[in-house]
């Protein structure tokens, strides 16, 4: 029991650092993408065309890879950067990366159904890009972008999980090596059970920060 | 401050939404521009407010050419320009008193200035006790007053206001007429009124244009407009106000002849004149008065019958007593 135990909390901490960081590297390198693909579309305040469609059939193309293959391909790149393609830091590089088109898409989606009638106003009141960017877009869109993080993250949950094949441990790798190879039934239920409590956590925590933000609008 | 516009000709694909429109709207007054639903008012509105650069054509604020401005310039012009909408367009993001706030924001007014002017502009829209009320728990005619406070915040020499009224219903589209004359005095602005509602033209405006199919077809006062209408659009947009109750109708005939009494003519007893001047007769079917701001303007349907001599004498005996007359066709 104790052993399941120390287990257990090894790897929710390993799950929670892999999901921790690649949240944020995702939302650091996906967010800014995402107001880009918003401010440069047709109808956004700086239309770009050409740059827009190249962007977002980047942001396709990454986000068409089954996780476990990117994974794969972009071991030289996790290697180059750490200097090692194994173990808990190195997959925070191949689920931020899995992460950051998603983010991305969230973003601009979210960018998208801010009122263009507010916007124009903010542009006849002599707005730089930049303001609208920062004071009326992003702040507007703030309650969708922050229930599609909460969705970011517990994909991330369910991708740490792949990322054990990297020795990245986590309750992922967990249930599977103990519980399913080992037939160690105990241990693959708490690791489930653990995930099941993380994912209920971030979804209550995730709409509750997005109802709070509404009900001050 | 002075707006012209000069040939103003913009095109979206193979719509030709603004045509050739030139137009002198002088300072400290407000200038009507009413035209039916795609007859290029807003697009004529966002080229004035620098939204979009025209095609053609030239925009002149106080005899300065602001059409063809760099980036920054432009910037800085249109920090000098007040801007109110249909849908309000408040930032839903932001208090009351942050929205009024925003604009002093965005060109870097120091927080306590901003503080202060926010309490007076807020003041000003009869809201002092909503600053920090969301936007959503306000009612449409206190959204308005907000885009109002907002818009006059940096105190700018222009409003331009497209279609502000048109989501209000009918009171407190009054109260924020009213507002807005009331503003236009206190701070000696410019104020644009784009509309379709010719209520709204005569209720609040001393200058009218009427636009129709991209171009200007008809302008001038409003109580010259309302008397002598000189196209078919401006006369069914009159009708169209005359409609609410304003028009007494004896029958459901109507006569071949349409009289607009201006000036001072309600008070001679023009009908009476007539018919001891002239040998003819009349037949009224309908008759009404229009309240303008500063004068009343009355309409009168009638038949007129005698010889074709005598009708052409009175007209012109009308004509020469301020009385307009227009003959229906056929």
């Amino acid at each position: 029991m104790e052993q399941i135990l120390i287990l257990v909390s090894v790897s929710t901490l390993q799950t929670l650092l892999m999901v921790f960081f690649s949240t944020l590297f995702a939302i650091i390198i996906g967010f800014p993408l995402g107001v880009l693909l918003n401010t440069t579309n047709q109808y956004g305040i700086t239309p770009k065309p050409v740059f827009n469609s190249v962007l977002s059939r980047i942001i396709d193309v990454l986000r068409s890879f089954p996780f476990v293959i990117l994974m794969i391909v972009l071991l030289p790149f996790t290697r180059l950067m750490l200097g090692t393609a194994l173990g808990t830091t190195a997959t925070i590089i191949p689920l931020s990366i899995a992460a950051a088109p998603f983010v991305a898409r969230i973003t601009e989606t979210a960018l998208n159904e801010v009122d263009p009638g507010i916007v124009q106003a903010a542009r006849a009141m002599g707005s730089t890009n930049w303001q609208i960017i920062h004071k009326v877009l992003v702040p507007e869109a703030m309650p969708s972008v922050v229930s599609g993080i909460t969705l970011t993250i517990i994909n991330l949950i369910s991708y740490s999980a792949m990322a054990g094949t990297l020795g990245g441990g986590g309750l992922g790798d967990l249930a599977i090596r103990y519980g399913y190879q080992r037939f160690r039934t105990g241990v693959m239920t708490a690791a489930v059970i653990v995930i099941i409590i993380m994912v209920a956590a971030i979804q209550f925590a995730g709409t509750r920060l997005t109802n709070k933000m509404l009900s001050k609008r | 401050m002075q707006i012209k516009l000069e040939n103003l000709k913009k095109t979206y694909d193979t719509i030709t939404a603004v045509n050739n429109v030139s137009l002198d709207i002088p300072e400290n007054t407000i200038f009507g521009i009413i035209g039916k639903s795609g007859a290029g008012k807003s697009s004529l509105v966002r080229l004035m407010s620098l939204l979009e650069t025209p095609d053609q054509g030239a925009v002149f604020y106080g005899g300065r050419r602001v059409d063809n401005l760099p980036k920054d310039e432009l910037i800085a012009c249109r920090r000098k320009i007040g801007m109110i909408f249909q849908n309000f367009n408040l930032f839903s993001s932001r208090t009351a008193g942050k929205n009024v706030a925003y604009p002093l924001e965005i060109c870097g007014t120091p927080k306590a200035q901003i503080k202060e002017r926010v309490t007076e502009m807020l003041k000003l829209v009869g809201l002092e006790d909503r600053e920090n009320a969301p936007i959503s728990t306000l009612s449409g005619g206190q959204k308005q007053r907000v885009a109002i406070a907002r818009a006059l915040a940096t105190q700018p020499d222009i409003l331009y206001c497209d279609e502000a009224t048109s989501a209000l219903d009918p009171n407190t589209t009054q109260s924020i007429l009213a507002l807005i004359k009331d503003i236009q005095k206190k701070m000696n602005l410019t104020v644009v009124m784009i509309t379709h509602q010719m209520e709204v033209v005569r209720d609040a405006c001393e200058y009218v244009a009427v636009l129709e199919e991209g171009q200007l077809v008809e302008q001038g006062l409003v109580k010259e407009i309302f008397a002598n209408p000189q196209t078919q659009t401006t006369r069914d947009f009159i009708k169209n106000v005359l409609n609410d109750k304003e028009m007494v109708k004896w029958s459901d005939q109507t006569g071949r002849f349409h009289l607009h009494f201006t000036g001072n003519t309600p008070d001679k007893p023009i009908m009476s004149m007539i018919a001891n001047k002239f040998d003819v007769k009349f037949n009224i079917f309908a008759a009404g008065i229009s309240h303008l701001p500063d004068e009343d303007v009355g309409y009168m349907n009638v038949d007129i019958t005698g010889s074709d001599e005598e009708i052409s004498k009175v007209i012109e005996w009308l004509e020469a007593n301020s009385v307009h007359v227009r003959k229906e066709e056929g």
